[in-house]
């Protein structure tokens, strides 16, 4: 196909907006490097609906969480498991995932989004218009057919947001999305995630800003030197948080 | 010096009044290389993504191999397609020694391990940007390859244009099993090599003049061509 993609029939074996991925559980998640523990988490689990925050000081392990339950990084020891069966890349449509650094296609705005669509089982022409709704949500419509990697930093940060949004994912992982983006950006692209959330779009956020996660955040994981420190609600969580190493990375000292 | 200018006159004469000869002469030039750059891009592009995306056990003895074969000798490369395509080789029964398909093969042959080498080396630097995305959108070995190789569409011309230098450049296979037969396998590296020997300076250096012409118009293009991708933030 001259646009390098290649067509799939959609996956016939799921339920029409059924959940496949859900509920994602991990047992027993160790990922070691030089002798050291980089993520040691006995049980997590993501059901139901609405957005966890994971926060941490660096290093504590939340952008490797992310990639070991969206199924990009294989635990040394443990499982991730998406309803009932391990990763599988029949089920990678169904799971969006915003690195910080947007990755964007050196093709146009347009192309970006109908890539996946068309990678989905769209039809060429098919995934070009669903892309160019997609694009008018996002109202990054005047910009379909420049080329994405000309856009600025939030115009690609929106682009590679809605991309991963085209096809309604059940899971949609964001690591730090607009951790250099400025307000008016960030504004915009935390209210694409809001509008996802209320689609029923579960959502998991890797976030720095305290701020943020208390503005879309339903329960906090905080996790520290690769361990699951709290587990709570927000509103507990910021109102007073159970552990020493939370208090005290939410009072702004330096957690070391 | 005298017999230099005179012949560089002449030359020129030749050229601005497209001898018939000579046109004959480039035209085939032209036709051979391209298609044999053509047959090494079909195969030797899509060969140099997936070994740039895969990784199995003696990659690296393939890469060593891969990447010596760039610089295969062309008279050697020759003696072997001539050996196999002789009357008694394994493929004498197809007649091609001596024809411009032969030549096609030869060329092919050993524009493909740069065009492929090239290539892995591109795409593999491509790759390493996009495979994380390309992994979480659940994109197999086959959407990759065709999806980096568009994407680097505009780098990869370099390979292409290695390729056709290589190509349009060499002597030693073509002569081997082209044979320099006037008006049916002469091209102009053979016809330089041998209106040289002849004395016919005049033709030779025509000729010359014409390869490096060509393999500078060549390159213009690919270099108008990289510096709208460029632009357009697409290379």
């Amino acid at each position: 196909m001259p646009d390098g993609t290649c067509a799939r029939p959609l996956q016939a074996d799921l339920p029409a907006g059924g959940r496949a991925i859900l509920p994602l559980s991990g047992r027993g998640l160790k990922v070691m490097h030089d002798g050291r523990a980089l993520l040691d988490l006995e049980e997590i689990q993501l059901s139901g609906q609405g957005l966890t925050a994971v926060m941490g000081p660096n290093g504590a392990g939340k952008s490797l969480l992310l990639r070991v339950l969206a199924g990009l990084v294989t635990p040394g020891r443990g499982a991730v498991l998406w309803g009932e069966v391990p990763p599988r890349r029949d089920l990678r449509n169904r799971l969006g995932f915003v690195f910080q650094n947007p990755v964007l296609l050196r093709r146009s705005a347009l192309a970006n989004v109908a890539y996946v669509l068309s990678h989905a089982g769209l039809s060429r022409k098919q995934a070009r218009s669903e892309a160019r709704s997609v694009l008018v949500r996002a109202r990054l419509g005047h910009l379909a057919d420049r080329p994405a990697r000309l856009l600025s930093g939030g115009e690609q940060q929106r682009l590679a947001l809605a991309r991963a949004l085209a096809l309604t994912p059940e899971v949609l992982f964001l690591d730090e999305p607009t951790a250099s983006l400025d307000p008016a950006s960030t504004l915009a692209i935390e209210e694409m995630i809001g509008a996802a959330r209320r689609g029923g779009t579960r959502l998991v956020l890797v976030s720095h800003d305290a701020g943020q996660a208390r503005r879309l955040a339903d329960e906090i994981l905080f996790l520290h030197r690769g361990r699951l420190i709290e587990h709570s609600r927000a509103e507990a969580f910021f109102e007073a948080p159970a552990s020493r190493e939370a208090r005290a990375y939410l009072a702004g000292e330096i957690l070391l | 010096m005298q017999d230099f200018g005179a012949a560089f006159l002449h030359a020129f004469e030749l050229l601005l009044s497209f001898d018939p000869d000579l046109m004959e002469i480039v035209g085939l030039s032209l036709e051979v290389s391209l298609i044999a750059v053509a047959i090494a891009a079909i195969v030797g592009m899509p060969l140099g993504a997936l070994l740039a995306v895969l990784r199995f056990p003696g990659r690296g003895a393939v890469l060593v191999v891969l990447n010596a074969f760039m610089g295969l000798p062309p008279v050697v490369v020759g003696l072997m397609v001539y050996l196999l395509l002789s009357r008694a080789g394994p493929l004498g029964l197809l007649q091609l020694l001596y024809t411009p398909a032969a030549m096609i093969v030869a060329q092919c042959l050993l524009v493909m391990p740069i065009v492929a080498a090239l290539t892995r080396q591109t795409v593999e630097d491509l790759h390493r940007e996009y495979d994380e995305q390309l992994r979480a959108f659940g994109i197999g070995p086959l959407g990759r390859v065709a999806t980096l190789l568009w994407d680097g569409r505009y780098s990869l011309l370099t390979a292409l244009l290695a390729g056709f230098g290589r190509a349009s450049a060499e002597v030693g296979a073509v002569l081997i099993v082209g044979g320099n037969i006037d008006h049916v396998t002469r091209v102009m590296t053979t016809a330089i090599a041998l209106e040289t020997s002849k004395g016919n300076l005049a033709l030779a250096l025509g000729l010359g003049v014409v390869l490096i012409l060509i393999a500078m118009a060549v390159n213009a293009l690919v270099l108008a061509l990289r510096n709208t991708a460029d632009r357009l933030s697409y290379a």
